[in-house]
């Protein structure tokens, strides 16, 4: 199987083709209720994560809330 | 019987005790960070949004030690430098869990932290557009607290002094003009360094203060969270309680009759 490239928040990561971010999300155990996502620049739909196959040289962004003033 | 009125702090329609908002930054680990929050009897936490840790799972996360259904979260813009950042950054905190009253802090400079005051307006107006409640970080200039104000800014949040700097309200007579000609709450944000500059802050008819550094900073976090809860309640029922006017002369506190 042919694999493809993409940037986890800035981090590069070889992934299987045909992979959706719901599975990207799960595989590195990320609780979905406490992150937004950004898809190339564009925040998805938590709810329909299952819908984005991701594509070589997609940067997918995770974030969250930590400290801060 | 007296009967004595909740004064509460309302921002957004909604309804707070304190007056003191605390910020997360700085603390040692966040455990300390939980337990000033919890002394400072603060209701809102100012929080920042950045990208998870995929590599190391066992970082703490911040929800775990403060519970969002008991302390609202405010998520923070810190660190963005123009409209576009902030703009991305809190549209990704509404993302997370539907947080619609967020702090918007546009800054202008690395060294003095001002904050970019042409950016923060436009980004006022866009937020305010999408829904977003903004309580809007400022410099302490009263033509610009209108105009935000005039963009359907929720709350004015000017600066005492630069952030973390700990220099005190550098300059009350534009605060007091501020508070002057809005009705919207009004919250001392940034530039504080002790209890006596958030008592200041509420005398000159502020609704709340926004302290971190002061706190976290301080040699003893738990200790100055107290102060600062105690600050701001004995700061606002001094406001309140309608002072007495100053005199030239003195005035003595027991009475001439009787003297012996």
């Amino acid at each position: 199987m042919k694999k493809i490239k993409i940037k986890v928040n800035g981090k590069l990561k070889t992934i299987n083709r045909n992979v959706n971010l719901s599975i990207l999300i799960k595989n590195l155990k990320i609780q979905l209720k406490k992150v937004a996502i950004e898809v190339n620049g564009e925040i998805v739909d938590k709810k329909k994560l299952n819908r984005i196959i991701l594509k070589n040289n997609d940067r997918i962004e995770v974030v969250h809330f930590i400290g801060g003033g | 019987m007296v009967k004595l009125t909740k004064d509460n702090l309302v921002i957004a329609n909604k309804r707070f005790n304190s007056r003191l908002i605390v910020g997360t930054g700085k603390y040692k680990n966040m455990s300390d960070c939980a337990k000033a929050i919890k002394l400072s009897g603060a209701e809102i936490v100012t929080v920042a949004v950045r990208r998870v840790n995929i590599t190391d799972k066992k970082k703490p996360l911040l929800m775990d030690y403060i519970d969002p259904k008991k302390i609202t979260y405010l998520p923070n813009t810190a660190g963005c430098f123009n409209s576009k950042e902030a703009l991305r950054t809190l549209r990704l905190a509404r993302e997370i869990g539907g947080w619609k009253l967020v702090k918007l802090e546009v800054l202008g400079d690395k060294k003095n932290l001002f904050p970019e005051m042409i950016e923060t307006l436009k980004s006022t107006e866009i937020l305010t557009k999408e829904g977003f409640k903004v309580m809007v970080y400022c410099n302490d200039d009263p033509l610009m607290a209108k105009r935000l104000e005039n963009s359907g800014a929720s709350a004015i949040m000017p600066l005492a002094a630069p952030i973390g700097s700990g220099l005190g309200i550098l300059n009350k007579v534009n605060i007091k003009i501020i508070r002057s000609q809005t009705k919207l709450p009004l919250i001392i944000d940034a530039g504080l360094g002790q209890a006596s500059d958030a008592v200041m802050a509420m005398e000159l008819g502020c609704d709340g203060v926004l302290v971190n550094t002061a706190i976290a900073k301080a040699k003893k976090p738990f200790d100055m969270a107290l102060a600062f809860k105690h600050a701001v309640i004995s700061g606002r029922k001094s406001f309140l309680s309608g002072r007495i006017e100053k005199t030239l002369m003195g005035s003595p506190s027991s009475p001439n009759e009787g003297i012996i």
